[in-house]
């Protein structure tokens, strides 16, 4: 007698797995990838990131069914798309909206990483993953600004771009290859439109699998910080663990839950959102001759457009003395040549801020206040991760970076005067000390002990 | 014959291989690379540009278009030509040693001829097009303004002959962009006796 069949969905799933890692593969990252229990509200902000890539990409296929790469088309088929197409407006503001949502979803996830610690070791790539993960987002927003050619689109994209002309020698011929031309042209809209459909978002979603990757070889962190594999069952699972599905599938189905209402409401109600979102000058199709009163990026760049802005020629004695204290802050840590290579180069790096023009010294700090995330790692002296066990200095310069942020970007937006722009360098330094004293304070700092497993 | 592997051949095989292959990696960057330049086409629009000039009056200004940039010519009167002088303390680089511009325009007037300035109309700053406002205006940004050029972005101010004011966002003075006279009333804009078209 033949033994009981297997029903027909067992036997594919038999003959898949025999020919492709099916079922390996949704034990590894979800059924049996056990992440701790304790994760909160802070852990929405990943699964929420990932849902803003598949919203974005679907929107901009959807888009470019009609939108038309062409300087002398281009505002009017995002126009026809406004007002013609069938849910075109749906679709258009799922999508600006959707450039706005990644930026405050990544920028929450970045300040969860920030708080816990989960950059340190072993998650030092993961952190760089996403540090490459978030400046390839900044340049895919950068590009897909250009697209509907409005004024701000234009004159924005013609401000950064003129940015590579501060490079010493190379600056002019670099930005004449990023424009194809010698001004922001029809050619330039071309291949924005290029690197923003295809090459962006293939090393976007790459770069994202990668990062998935490296997090579940080593295992998440958690708001204790404590390592979740010290501690095994018999059977080998954490003791802290849960398998991510369906216990975390189920969670952030709530988390979507409440972002979609927030992200829906905007789109119906105020997709604008005062000219935050879309700034009102770009509802003026682009003039290369006439320059709008105000230029300011979008909401997301601005913190480190401040920090450009904020790089007066005067403004280099205060980079001069920062360099200069730092030197004697570290001289402890620097040892046999170093002691003679390292005051070289600061002595010729002061006498750099004094004879290249502020301009690029403001390309340079503008550059690093971003790229400076990336250095976290190492920087922090901490015996412990989390927040919830370090001391009141930590504390303390963990807010004082998030209001510098929050302050630089809102000023950012604004005119500049002589006030706001002192108010920007006074925050652009507290901005840089929040990274470059982190290895004193987070050394000196009181800590609380570790529990051995994770609290509720 | 012998089982062994040749570890020193097969070293010399994987680096002869890698240097000749990564050679042909960077030898095939070169057309992709050079595809981003402009093309001829965008060279070609980017050619000199000619302007009549024959119908501007003392104190009015023209823009012209050339490489996608607003150039501006300003027919400057005697006065306006006379104040810049006096101003000689309140820019920055007096004598244009740090700006850009051909050699014959540099000079007090930043200019082939005096009385026309020809300059390219974007802040040094951030490339911003800068609002021409005369002596005297009600919106005057300084005391005692001689008539000049007020940037939107940032606040750089320049006067009449494109030089920027002290204290400034924009480090350099507007650059002159090579061009020639070809007639009394015909201005080339792009190309001069060094620059042929």
């Amino acid at each position: 007698m033949k033994a009981m069949s297997k029903p027909w969905y067992a036997a594919t799933l038999e003959w898949v797995d025999a020919r492709f890692p099916l079922t390996k593969m949704w034990d590894e990252h979800l059924a049996k990838y056990y992440a701790p229990k304790n994760f909160n509200f802070w852990y929405y902000f990943g699964s929420l990131a990932l849902l803003v890539l598949v919203i974005q990409i679907v929107t901009g296929i959807w888009l470019t069914m009609n939108y038309k790469p062409d300087a002398e088309r281009a505002f009017e088929s995002v126009e026809y798309i406004m007002r013609d197409v069938e849910w075109g407006w749906l679709i258009r503001y799922m999508h600006s909206t959707g450039a706005s949502a990644f930026f405050v979803v990544v920028y929450l996830h970045m300040f969860r990483g920030m708080m816990y610690g989960s950059y340190r070791t072993p998650r030092e790539l993961i952190w760089l993953i996403g540090m490459l993960i978030y400046l390839t987002l900044m340049g895919e927003a950068f590009f897909g600004y250009l697209l509907p050619w409005g004024q701000m689109s234009f004159w924005g994209a013609k401000v950064i771009v003129s940015l590579f002309g501060a490079i010493p020698f190379i600056g002019e011929w670099l930005s004449t290859l990023v424009r194809g031309d010698f001004g922001i042209s029809d050619v330039t809209l071309n291949r924005f439109f290029a690197l923003h459909v295809i090459a962006m978002p293939l090393i976007l979603c790459a770069l994202v699998v990668v990062h998935i990757l490296a997090l579940h070889e080593v295992g998440s962190n958690n708001p204790d910080g404590v390592e979740i594999k010290k501690k095994k069952g018999p059977d080998g699972v954490p003791l802290d663990g849960i398998p991510f599905h369906p216990y975390y599938t189920v969670k952030d189905i709530v988390g979507v839950a409440g972002f979609l209402i927030v992200y829906f409401g905007i789109i119906f109600f105020a997709p604008e959102v005062g000219g935050y979102f879309i700034e009102h000058n770009n509802f003026i199709p682009a003039d290369p001759f006439k320059t709008p009163a105000h230029i300011a990026p979008v909401w997301y760049f601005t913190p480190y457009y401040s920090v450009l802005r904020a790089t007066t020629s005067e403004f280099m004695w205060v980079v001069a003395i920062g360099t200069v204290l730092l030197l004697l802050l570290y001289w402890k840590e620097f040892k046999g040549a170093w002691r003679l290579v390292v005051p070289v180069a600061a002595l010729a790096l002061v006498g750099g801020y004094f004879t290249i023009e502020a301009k690029f010294w403001g390309v340079v700090l503008m550059g690093l206040s971003v790229l400076i995330f990336c250095a976290l790692p190492w920087l922090d002296r901490s015996p412990v991760k989390s927040i919830r066990y370090r001391g009141p200095l930590t504390r303390i310069a963990l807010a004082v970076f998030v209001v510098s942020f929050l302050v630089l970007g809102y000023l950012g937006t604004k005119t500049p005067t002589v006030a706001l722009t002192r108010a920007a360098q006074v925050f652009t330094v507290l901005y840089f000390a929040y990274f470059l004293l982190m290895p004193i304070y987070t050394r000196i700092d009181t800590t609380k002990p570790v529990p051995e497993r994770v609290t509720h | 014959m012998s089982d062994e592997v040749d570890k020193d051949r097969r070293r010399f095989l994987t680096v002869t291989a890698s240097a000749v292959g990564g050679t042909g990696v960077v030898a095939a960057a070169v057309p992709f690379v050079a595809y981003l330049e402009p093309s001829a086409r965008t060279k070609a629009i980017g050619g000199p540009v000619e302007v009549d000039i024959g119908k501007l009056q003392p104190g009015e200004k023209m823009i012209a278009k050339w490489r996608g940039k607003p150039i501006w010519i300003m027919r400057r009167t005697e006065e306006m030509v006379q104040d810049l002088k006096g101003l000689d303390d309140r820019v920055i680089d007096p004598n244009s040693d740090k700006s850009e511009q051909p050699a014959y325009a540099k000079n007090e007037a930043r200019s082939r001829k005096p009385e026309y300035l020809v300059v390219e109309g974007l802040c040094t700053h951030l490339g911003c097009s800068p609002n021409l406002i005369p002596e005297g205006a009600p919106d005057a940004p300084e005391v005692d303004w001689k008539g000049g050029f007020l940037c939107p972005c940032h606040g750089s101010k320049f006067d009449l002959a494109g030089r920027v004011y002290s204290g400034m966002p924009a480090p350099t003075n507007l650059p002159v962009p090579p061009h020639q006279y070809v007639s009394d009333t015909r201005l080339l804009i792009g190309a001069d006796e060094e620059n042929p078209a």
